[in-house]
């Protein structure tokens, strides 16, 4: 009974700051978080002091990444489609911050997801679609999608083709490659890797495109950077206007090479690389990997290594090298202004979490962040969000929330999609 | 002549029969199997579908009662030996990754980590036999 009055009083408590905010301040598009309550437990996220989450939705199937419009309406890209829908617009009508309105659109399944200029962008696993939008960033004509981008391979190993966009004009389009190692034969022991890598001229690298110009496909756009095994995660740098993503490292080291690797290695190796990207750069895959803890780059046993003979001279290297595995879908580069000082300009990375550290548990299943000042990392990276699959050890991957799109919202608030159970957070700095 | 040879088949089938028809001692067999089929399991196939078989979302599929698991066990053993690139619906979900031959396991070996698997994660089902992927193996793909 005593819990029921303290609820109570509580609930009274806030909605009274929120009619008191509301009445206050008049910019809608200017939300101060003290107005939403995040849930008890903060929905299970072990989080910073200070930091508060909620979750905001768990019902629109399996969303991938996320784009968050001035108003705070989201968009998801989803990984099934869901009713019918590969798209997702959501909202919150009665400010309480969860989700209470959808309207679906696009038929096809996939993961990008941008807003720009007054557009929507959005991609399947071979194109790229972009929709206007009204006044208040509404998509005009749902079923009229204009075709930007067509034909990118899709082979389903490492079929997402995610998406940024610059300030110039310019989509960045991720095509992965569909290998692990460039094997003759893909991910059997000892097949030696092809070389050249024949995948090489049109997966496992980024295209750019123009923003704006229909029907466009390889040989209209830029191969901006090669060698790139597979990104999920990446993001247009404003401070140092470029391209920042995030490799997923090769796997089966010691399933494929038992003679060179041992499990425990296998397990911790390659790192998972953060690149600045330049037009025209070269990562080194398939014929490199970067090792994390030699801080060096080292040659493939697909093509002669041993795990020592370093190799990939004109290879760029990594800003960041993160353990293997841990499946980084997401990065943002925080410009808001709700979190504390530290977070301004640095990066959050969403973990996927892994499948490929057996027997040991796996990791991942969080989000990091890395400080940074002008485009470099200023200090460690540390796990700013965790939680998402229960306690360690994590043995099953299947029941786990994986972390897998960020978005900011206008007020600063950080969301977080998990493209497994469905849920997507929202993640506020509260002070308390 | 004749007569001594076909009692002495005869008998000793009988005598197969009355074993094989004597459930602790075809426990056993299936047990050992499944232990042996453990460790086979533990070493090639736990990096895909993991510790408990629940394989990873949209990539590699679970090995918890679906068709495959559960079913014609020719095209079970086909699997193991030959990969799998197919991309079919897996109990209604679709996984990306490609799942490469084994056929450099023995047939027992075979054998073991599917009769584990077939009586493992929930499933229960019947023990699969060396000859059986023996025969498989033979067969042209
Ligand atoms: C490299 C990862 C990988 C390894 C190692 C692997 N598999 Fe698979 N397995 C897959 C993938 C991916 C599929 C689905 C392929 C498709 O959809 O075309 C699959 C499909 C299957 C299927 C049929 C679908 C189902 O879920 O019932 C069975 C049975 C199976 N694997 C058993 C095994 C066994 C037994 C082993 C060990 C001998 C093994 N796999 C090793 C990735 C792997």
């Amino acid at each position: 009974m005593k819990k029921f009055f303290l609820t109570l009083a509580a609930t009274i408590i806030s909605v009274l700051l929120v009619q008191a905010h509301t009445t206050a301040n008049n910019d809608s598009t200017k939300q101060k978080s003290t107005v939403i309550i995040p849930d008890p437990g903060n929905a299970g996220l072990i989080l910073p002091k200070g930091f508060g989450a909620l979750k905001v939705t768990d019902a629109y199937g399996k969303p991938r990444h996320i784009a968050v419009t001035p108003e705070g309406y989201i968009y998801v890209k989803l990984a099934r489609l869901f009713n019918g829908k590969g798209i997702y617009l959501l909202k919150d009508t009665n400010g309480d911050g969860r989700v209470d309105a959808a309207t679906g659109l696009g038929d096809y399944i996939g993961t990008g997801i941008a807003l720009k200029n007054g557009y929507l962008y959005a991609s399947s696993d071979e194109n790229v679609y972009r929709y206007k939008l009204n006044t208040q960033h509404e998509v005009i004509t749902p079923n009229q999608p204009e075709e930007i981008v067509h034909g990118l391979l899709n082979r389903r190993e490492h079929e997402s083709k995610s998406i940024t966009l610059d300030n110039d004009g310019n989509i960045y389009v991720n095509v992965g490659a569909y290998s692990n190692s460039c094997q003759v034969q893909d991910r059997v022991a000892g097949s030696p890797g092809m070389k050249p890598c024949p995948i090489l001229d049109s997966a496992g690298g980024i295209w750019q495109f123009k923003a704006d110009q229909p029907h466009q496909t390889y040989g209209s756009g830029v191969h901006y950077a090669k060698g790139l095994r597979n990104v999920v995660g990446l993001d247009w740098n404003t401070q140092t206007n470029s391209l920042f993503v995030m490799q997923h490292g090769r796997d089966q080291l010691h399933d494929n090479w038992p003679n060179l690797y041992t499990v425990q290695q296998s397990a911790e190796l390659p790192a998972e690389c953060m690149y600045e990207i330049h037009k025209g750069d070269n990562a080194g895959w398939p014929y490199i990997y970067y090792d994390q803890i030699q801080h060096k780059k080292i040659l493939a046993p697909e093509y002669g290594g041993d795990g020592k003979k370093t190799a990939g001279e004109d290879a760029i290297n990594p800003i960041i090298a993160f353990p293997g595995h841990l499946a980084p879908d997401g990065l943002l580069f925080y410009t808001g202004n709700m979190f504390p000082e530290k977070y301004k300009y640095g990066a959050f990375i969403a973990f996927h979490g892994s499948w490929n550290r057996a027997p040991l548990p796996q990791e991942g299943y969080y989000v990091v962040f890395v400080p940074f000042k002008n485009g470099k990392p200023t200090g460690e990276w540390e796990v700013f969000a965790n939680g998402f699959a229960g306690k360690p050890p994590i043995i099953s991957t299947r029941n786990a929330y994986r972390p897998c799109g960020l978005a900011q919202g206008p007020d600063g608030s950080l969301y977080v999609t998990d493209d497994n159970k469905g849920a997507i957070y929202r993640i506020i700095y509260t002070g308390k | 002549m004749l007569k001594k040879i076909s009692f002495f088949i005869s008998s000793f089938f009988l005598l197969w029969l009355i074993v094989a028809a004597i459930p602790p001692f075809q426990n056993t067999g299936i047990k050992v199997s499944i232990q042996r089929g453990e460790k086979v399991y533990n070493k090639v196939c736990l990096p895909c579908h993991m510790a408990d078989g629940g394989g990873v979302p949209n990539m590699n599929p679970p090995l918890i009662q679906t068709s495959y698991i559960l079913g014609d066990k020719t095209k079970l053993i086909s699997i193991v030996l030959h990969g799998m690139t197919d991309r079919v619906a897996i109990n209604g979900d679709y996984y990306s990754n490609n799942m490469a031959p084994h056929n450099d396991l023995t047939d027992q070996q075979i054998a073991d980590v599917l009769t584990f698997a077939r009586n493992s994660f929930g499933n229960k089902a019947s023990a699969v036999m060396p000859v059986e992927v023996k025969s498989v193996r033979s067969k042209k793909q």
